[in-house]
């Protein structure tokens, strides 16, 4: 089976594909078109690493300990059924 | 021990294991504290009741994300405090260009900025962000606390939300350029008071170009 070529993007071809790369959602060669292209085109690059600092920061935001006393209800709840 | 205690133990046990991520992704829906803790304790109720439903024990932390989305959704729409907010084309509701914190960093008039990106990403506060994400519309929220707040991927969410994933993906788009045009004036907004707790400082034009630069300075 031949490999697909990886062929060249425009950059407003990479800013379209960009959430979807960065969400782990892109395939095959796309996702090589989209890689090739990051390594070579600086503003796009830079545009990556923007929104993928800005999105780790979402994701730490989502770190939040649950407080005891919701855990003691959902303990007793279970303890109930 | 009996049948029926090994299997709440095993259901308490999957549960205690992602108890923080619903805690978290219940308060980002609920938007407080108290209303978050009643949406986890009853999805744990209903998680219980349709325990019989979970077919994939792997699959413990989607199915029960997907129950705490879809009791938070009805909740929502029973009490009725706020109208459900729903686009009225939703194949086409990321059509339009989506806000982007970035270009407008990149605006020629801002690039005697050395290092925008870094600036910004540096002064955005937890509680910024928090407040942006809360002021989204629900359609938009559930599908940003799924996927950057919880990282569940496109199938999943389209599973939880019963939306094609084309809609996952351009709610997703929509969400997050409302989300960064809400960062982008709360932001500004923290930028311009500082500024303005400093008369003789020339930032306080209130124009976003120092919003960055003046919150580099020192305080003398």
């Amino acid at each position: 089976m031949s490999t697909p070529r990886i062929n060249a993007i425009q950059c407003e071809e990479a800013l379209n594909r960009l959430f979807t790369y960065l969400d782990h959602e892109l395939r095959g060669h796309r996702h090589a078109e989209m890689e090739r292209h990051l390594k070579t085109c600086r503003s796009c690059f830079s545009r990556a690493e923007f929104e993928r600092r800005l999105k780790s920061q979402l994701t730490e935001m989502a770190q939040e300990k649950a407080p005891t006393s919701l855990e003691q209800r959902i303990f007793a709840l279970l303890k109930s059924f | 021990m009996n049948p029926d205690s090994e299997n709440r133990d095993s259901f308490t046990e999957a549960l205690t294991s992602v108890l923080d991520g619903l805690y978290g992704a219940a308060l980002r829906l609920a938007k407080n504290r108290s209303d978050a803790e009643d949406l986890v304790a009853e999805t744990a109720a209903k998680a219980w009741a349709k325990r019989a439903s979970l077919k994939d024990r792997q699959c413990f932390r989607a199915w029960i994300f997907r129950i705490l989305t879809n009791t938070f959704l009805s909740e929502f729409r029973k009490r009725a405090l706020v109208p459900l907010y729903e686009p009225s084309d939703p194949e086409h509701e990321g059509d339009e260009q989506p806000f982007s914190i970035f270009d407008r960093l990149h605006q020629p008039f801002l690039l005697w900025w050395s290092h925008p990106e870094q600036d910004f990403l540096d002064q955005v506060m937890r509680e910024q962000l928090e407040r942006a994400i809360d002021a989204l519309p629900e359609c938009f929220r559930v599908a940003v606390i799924l996927s950057d707040l919880e990282g569940f991927n496109y199938n999943e969410i389209s599973t939880m939300l019963k939306i094609p994933v084309g809609t996952v993906r351009s709610r997703l788009a929509r969400g997050r350029g409302l989300l960064q045009k809400a960062l982008w004036g709360l932001v500004e907004e923290a930028g311009r008071g500082a500024s303005a707790h400093r008369p003789a400082d020339s930032a306080a034009s209130g124009t976003i170009i120092p919003l960055t630069r003046r919150n580099t300075r020192k305080t003398p």
